[in-house]
């Protein structure tokens, strides 16, 4: 059956049109690819081979997925890819795009990190990845506030839930599940508050 | 020795994916605790090391806890850790995300989802907060730090020359 899949028709007349539903071997090597070039965040890759070179899904779709990845439990992108993989062909599908995501970069930071464990002491080195650490802190804060921007417009009270979050784990380092238990609800029952 | 190291890793782990709310940063001052205060595997400037080599490789921001997992008892240590990253809560994710698709438009659904946005920010920058503090050892790196948030914000320069940038800077030894 997925060898059906493996080879789509010609492009459809309809450009706009969802296309075929990507076989197993298909999924494996679009989040294969994905991975590798995400350097800094797969996001944006996802959404460019998912939405827009391939028309797995619209845009609306992968919004509303992403949505979801981000609510439940764990990494964005991987729960994202549960999720598009499940959809296709359930477990096999989750699994295969899991494997295609996870695989190359595991591979290229085991290398680094080997060479890391055997180099990492020589004084040039450490100099480079002083600069580099540094850098690396910065393209995550730059995300922090592009996420930050929407809580602007939700007021003051989901504003004061975030505050309270970063100064419990990132200042004071207060253990994270106790942080949670208050702040969970908390900020449920304002989000309630605010849309009743 | 080792077994126990696996163990403690697998359990970690394990757990705080259950915790990682908006995503893997939220976990990450937990597991700076745990691996340079608690267990001892690395130090401070270590973490800052190997979590900039996490974000210098292509692939999701999650990899860090491969590289963890390396330190802290080799390959077996990186499987380790990863699976126990990646398996419970995609395990959850695959079932949940069938049942929660019916819901899409429940209001209890939107409050709920609402509710957890300002919460997984505010980890993400207390995640961000506790990287930047092990990575920035001098008023240097504090200023490397800004203008690469700065540029990453307002341009779609591809952070790999930041990061060359960076490293450059940190080799003529100003960092």
């Amino acid at each position: 059956m997925t060898d059906l899949l493996a080879d789509p028709p010609p492009a459809p007349a309809n450009e706009n049109a969802p296309a075929p539903p990507p076989s197993l071997s298909e999924l494996f090597r679009a989040f294969f690819s994905m991975a590798l070039h995400g350097f800094g965040g797969v996001l944006p890759w996802a959404r460019r081979a998912i939405v827009d070179e391939k028309r797995w899904m619209t845009a609306q779709e992968f919004n509303e997925a992403f949505a979801v990845s981000q609510f439940l439990p764990g990494a964005n992108v991987v729960n994202l890819a549960v999720i598009f993989g499940g959809r296709l062909h359930g477990a096999a599908g989750a699994a295969v795009a899991l494997a295609g995501l996870l695989l190359p970069p595991m591979a290229i930071v085991l290398t680094l990190g080997a060479l890391y464990g055997r180099y990492g002491d020589i004084d040039a080195l450490q100099r480079v990845l002083g600069g580099v650490a540094a850098a690396a802190a910065g393209l995550i804060g730059a995300i922090v506030i592009k996420m930050a921007q929407p809580l602007l417009r939700e007021g003051v009270p989901a504003l004061a839930v975030a505050a309270a979050g970063f100064a419990a784990v990132g200042v004071m380092r207060w253990p994270l599940p106790y942080v949670l238990l208050v702040l969970v609800p908390l900020s449920i029952a304002l989000s309630w508050w605010a849309r009743r | 020795m080792k077994l126990d190291t696996l163990g403690t890793l697998a359990a970690h782990f394990a757990l705080l994916s259950l915790f990682a709310i908006g995503g893997a940063m939220a976990v990450v001052p937990e597991m700076h605790r745990q691996a340079v205060d608690v267990s001892h595997w690395m130090t401070d400037r270590q973490f800052a090391d190997l979590f900039a080599i996490g974000q210098a490789a292509p692939g999701p921001n999650i990899i860090v806890v491969t590289l963890i997992g390396y330190q802290a008892a080799g390959i077996p240590g990186a499987l380790v850790a990863t699976f126990a990253m990646c398996g419970p809560t995609c395990v959850i994710t695959y079932y949940v995300s069938r049942t929660f698709d019916r819901f899409k438009h429940a209001h209890w659904r939107i409050v709920l989802q609402a509710g957890l946005v300002p919460v997984s920010v505010g980890l993400f920058a207390a995640g961000v907060f506790v990287i930047a503090r092990a990575a920035d050892r001098n008023l240097v790196a504090v200023a490397i730090t800004l203008a690469t948030a700065a540029v990453a914000y307002w341009t779609r320069f591809n952070p790999l020359w930041l990061f060359g940038l960076a490293g450059l800077l940190g080799y003529l030894g100003y960092v």
